[in-house]
C-alpha cells in the first residue's frame, strides 16, 4: 500500500482498527484527543464501538469489563488520565486480561502542561497502581513505529494475557508523517474461549476476579504472575543500535522522541569523526537488559549518557542493567521542552576528552556542511 | 404417590453456603435475582458484575458467568461488557457504599447514557464489609463507627436517595425501589427485578432496582429487630415503588423539572 500522510494520534487509531480492535473507550485529554475524535468518526464505519466515558476511571473500567469478553479492546489517554487508569491497570493485570493502553505522555507533575514529555517512564515501567504488576511497554519514536507497535501490541496482549502500553509522547501524537499500514502484519486474535465471560451456555461458569482472601492462594497467584513477567523479560526485549564508527566510546541511551533528536546529534558528530552511538530501548518493559549489559562490558565503551525528556528516570535502569560498570551521565529537558540536537551535541562534547573532540571537530566541520554523514544502522 | 417438587434452589444459584451473617438480606436479594434469571431463561447468556462490599463473593452463589469489578466501578465495567456483547444480559450487583459513594459518577453516567444494563442496588444504609461505617445512605441520627453520635446532617449532609436522583435524568430508564423486609415486599421486589431484566432483554433502557436491605451485624440488632427498623426508619425516608419507567419518560421529565418536552 502507498504511504499515507497522517497525524500520529489518528494513525494510532487506524492501526488499532487494522489490528482487529474496533472497541474503544476513552475520555478527552490533550495531546491525545485526536485518537478519540478520529475513532468517533471511523469506528461506526467499520461497525465498531466507541464510548466516550465519564472519566478515565470510567474508561479504564469499561476496558476491564470489555476485555473480559476476550475481544480486542483498547483505550488512550495522556499522563493525568493514565494516573486515574492505574486502578484498572492493577485489576486488569491481576485478572490477566488482554488489552492495550496508549499514553501520549505530556509534561507533569500535576496538571503540568500539554507539551511532549517522558515524565511517565517510572509510571509506565514500575507498577503505576497498587500491587506487584507489570505492563509490557513499547516506546515508538516515529509515527510509523507507533503504527507498528499498535499492531503487535494486541498480539502481545493476547499471547501473555497482559495489558500492553504504548508509550508515545505529545510530539509523536501531534506530528504528521507518512505511514504504511501494510509494513507489519497483525496476528489473528487468539482463542480466549477457555476463560472469557460469554455466558455459561452449556459449560461451567467462568469467573474473572482478583480477590484472593487466602494468603497462600494469593501468593500462588503472585508467583504465577512473576513467572509470566520472567517469560516476558526473557523473550520480549527490543532495542535499536544507531550510529557509531566501529568502536564507540560513548553510548547515548534514549527512547522515543528524545532518541530521534539524539540520532541527529550522532549523525553530526559521527560525521566529524567522533565515535559515539545510540542505544534505543524499544521495549521499556522489559528493559533491553541483555543487550545493554553486553555493550557495557566492551572495552571501547567508556561511558554512557542518558538523554531523556524528564529529570532522569530511565537512567536508573541504565545503571541497574550496566551494573554501574561505566560512568553514566544525564542530560534532559523538562516541562514539555524537546531537547535540540545542538544542546545534545554540547552535552556530549562536554563529556568527551577535549583533545579528541577538538581534533575531530575542525576537519569534519566542513564535511558536515556539505554532505550529510552516512549513519550506520545495525 | 410420585413426589412433586414444590420448592427448589433456582438453577441460577449454586449450592454453596453463603458467608453472609445470619439474618442478612443480601441472600434474599440474590435469590430473587436468580429466580428471575431462571424464569426468563436467561442464565446461560447472563454475565454478572460483583461489587466490592459484602457481596464481593456473590459469584460463588450465582451460577452464571461473573466478573469482579473494582470498588464502585461496576456500572463502567458492565458498560464495557454490554457494549462489546450487546446480545448478552449484563447486570451489576452493588451495595450503597459502592454505588452511591465511591461509584457515584459511574452509576450516574451509565444511567444517563442509557446503558442497557440492569443494576441491583442493595441499600443497607451502611458500609457492611468494612465494619459499619457511615454510607451516603445512612439515616440522620443513625449511629455508625464513623458517626458515633449519629449522622449529623449539618456535617455529613442528608442521605442520598439514589432512586430519586437518577429518576431526574431525561434519558428513559426503569427505576424502582423495593425491599426485602417482608415476604409481601420480597414478591413485589421480584416483580420489579423481572421488569428490569425484561427491559434490558428488549434493549429498551437502563434499569435499576434499589432494594432496602438489612445489616443486623453492623446495625447491632437481631434479624427481627432489623426488619422492624428497616420498615419504621428506612421506608419513610426511602419510599417504595417504581419512580420511573421508559413508557412515561416525557411526563416524568415534566413532573420532575417543570419543563415541557
Ligand atoms: C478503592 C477502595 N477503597 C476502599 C475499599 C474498602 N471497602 C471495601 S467494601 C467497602 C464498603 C462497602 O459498603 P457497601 O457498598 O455499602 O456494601 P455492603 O458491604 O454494605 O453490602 C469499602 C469502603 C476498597 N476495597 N477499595
Ligand atoms: S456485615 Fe451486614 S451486610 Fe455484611 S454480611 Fe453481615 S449483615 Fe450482611
Ligand atoms: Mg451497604
Amino acid at each position: 500500500m502507498a504511504k499515507k500522510l497522517m497525524k500520529g494520534n489518528e494513525a494510532i487509531g487506524e492501526a488499532a482498527i487494522r489490528a482487529g480492535a474496533d472497541r474503544y473507550f476513552a475520555y478527552p485529554i490533550t495531546p491525545q484527543t485526536e485518537v478519540a475524535e478520529y475513532l468517533a468518526r471511523r469506528l461506526p464505519e467499520v461497525g465498531g464501538v466507541f464510548v466516550q466515558a465519564e472519566s478515565e476511571l470510567g474508561a479504564s473500567n469499561m476496558i476491564f469489563g470489555a476485555a473480559s469478553s476476550g475481544k480486542r479492546v483498547f483505550t488512550s489517554s495522556s499522563s493525568p488520565g493514565i494516573s486515574l487508569m492505574s486502578e484498572a491497570l492493577s485489576y486488569i493485570t491481576s485478572a490477566e486480561l488482554p488489552c492495550v493502553f496508549i499514553n501520549v505522555c505530556r509534561a507533569g507533575p500535576g496538571l503540568g502542561g500539554i507539551l511532549p514529555s517522558q515524565g511517565d517512564y517510572f509510571q509506565a515501567t514500575r507498577a503505576s497502581g497498587h500491587g506487584d504488576f507489570r505492563l509490557i511497554v513499547l516506546a515508538p519514536s516515529t509515527v510509523q513505529e507507533a503504527v507498528e507497535h499498535m499492531m503487535v501490541a494486541f498480539d502481545l496482549a493476547d499471547k501473555y494475557r497482559n495489558p500492553v502500553m504504548i508509550f508515545a509522547d505529545g510530539l509523536i501524537g501531534q506530528m504528521m508523517e507518512p505511514v504504511d499500514f501494510d509494513a507489519v502484519e497483525t496476528g489473528t486474535p487468539a482463542d480466549h474461549s477457555s476463560w472469557a465471560a460469554t455466558g455459561a451456555n452449556g459449560r461451567e461458569k467462568h469467573i474473572i476476579k482478583t480477590l484472593y482472601l487466602n494468603p497462600a492462594d494469593n501468593e500462588a497467584h503472585n508467583h504465577h504472575l512473576a513467572e509470566k513477567y520472567a517469560t516476558i523479560t526473557k523473550h520480549e526485549q527490543k532495542h535499536e543500535m544507531y550510529g557509531g564508527l566501529g568502536k564507540p566510546e560513548l553510548i547515548i541511551t534514549a527512547f522515543g522522541t528524545a532518541a530521534r533528536v539524539c540520532k541527529t546529534a550522532i549523525d553530526v558528530l559521527n560525521g566529524e569523526g567522533v565515535d559515539i552511538a545510540l542505544f534505543r530501548p524499544i521495549s521499556l518493559y522489559p528493559f533491553p537488559a541483555v543487550a545493554i549489559d553486553e555493550l557495557s562490558r566492551k572495552a571501547h565503551v567508556k561511558q554512557f549518557l542518558s538523554v531523556e525528556m524528564n529529570n532522569g528516570q530511565m537512567i536508573e535502569d541504565v545503571r541497574l542493567y550496566t551494573n554501574n560498570r561505566k560512568p553514566i551521565s544525564f542530560f534532559g529537558r523538562q516541562g514539555g521542552i524537546v531537547p535540540s540536537p545542538e544542546e545534545v551535541i554540547d552535552a556530549i562534547r562536554n563529556l568527551l576528552p577535549k583533545k579528541a573532540t577538538a581534533a575531530a571537530k575542525k576537519p569534519a566541520a566542513k564535511k558536515t556542511a556539505t554532505k550529510k554523514p552516512a549513519a550506520k544502522k545495525k | 404417590m410420585a413426589e412433586k417438587t414444590i420448592f427448589c434452589k433456582p438453577e441460577a444459584m449454586s449450592s454453596n453456603h453463603t458467608h453472609y451473617c445470619p439474618g442478612c438480606t443480601h441472600g434474599v436479594a440474590h435469590r430473587l435475582v436468580a429466580e428471575v434469571l431462571d424464569e426468563l431463561g436467561m442464565r446461560e447468556r447472563t454475565i454478572g458484575v460483583a461489587p466490592v462490599g459484602c457481596s464481593v463473593l456473590c459469584y460463588n452463589y450465582f451460577n452464571c458467568d461473573f466478573l469482579e469489578a473494582a470498588h464502585g466501578r461496576a456500572p463502567a465495567f458492565a458498560t464495557g461488557m454490554k457494549r462489546v456483547a450487546p446480545e448478552k444480559i449484563v447486570f451489576a450487583y452493588q451495595g450503597d457504599g459502592d454505588l452511591a459513594s465511591i461509584g457515584g459518577n459511574e452509576i450516574l453516567h451509565a444511567a444517563n447514557r442509557g446503558e442497557k444494563i440492569t443494576v441491583i442496588f442493595v441499600n443497607n444504609a451502611i458500609y457492611g464489609m468494612t465494619g459499619g461505617q457511615m454510607a451516603p445512605t445512612t439515616l440522620p441520627g443513625q449511629v455508625t463507627t464513623t458517626s458515633p453520635t449519629g449522622r449529623d446532617v449539618e456535617l455529613a449532609g442528608w442521605p442520598i436517595r439514589v432512586r430519586e436522583l437518577l429518576s431526574t435524568l431525561r434519558t428513559p430508564a426503569y427505576i424502582a425501589r423495593g425491599s426485602v423486609h417482608s415476604p409481601q415486599w420480597a414478591i413485589k421486589t421480584k416483580a420489579m427485578i423481572r421488569k428490569a431484566f425484561q427491559y434490558q432483554d428488549k434493549n429498551t433502557c437502563f434499569s435499576m432496582v434499589e432494594i432496602l436491605s438489612t445489616c443486623p451485624t453492623n446495625w447491632g440488632m437481631t434479624p427481627t429487630d432489623s426488619t422492624k427498623w428497616l420498615k419504621e426508619n428506612m421506608i419513610p425516608y426511602y419510599p417504595l415503588g417504581e419512580l420511573k419507567s421508559p413508557e412515561g419518560a416525557d411526563e416524568n421529565f415534566e413532573r420532575m423539572t417543570g419543563v415541557a418536552k
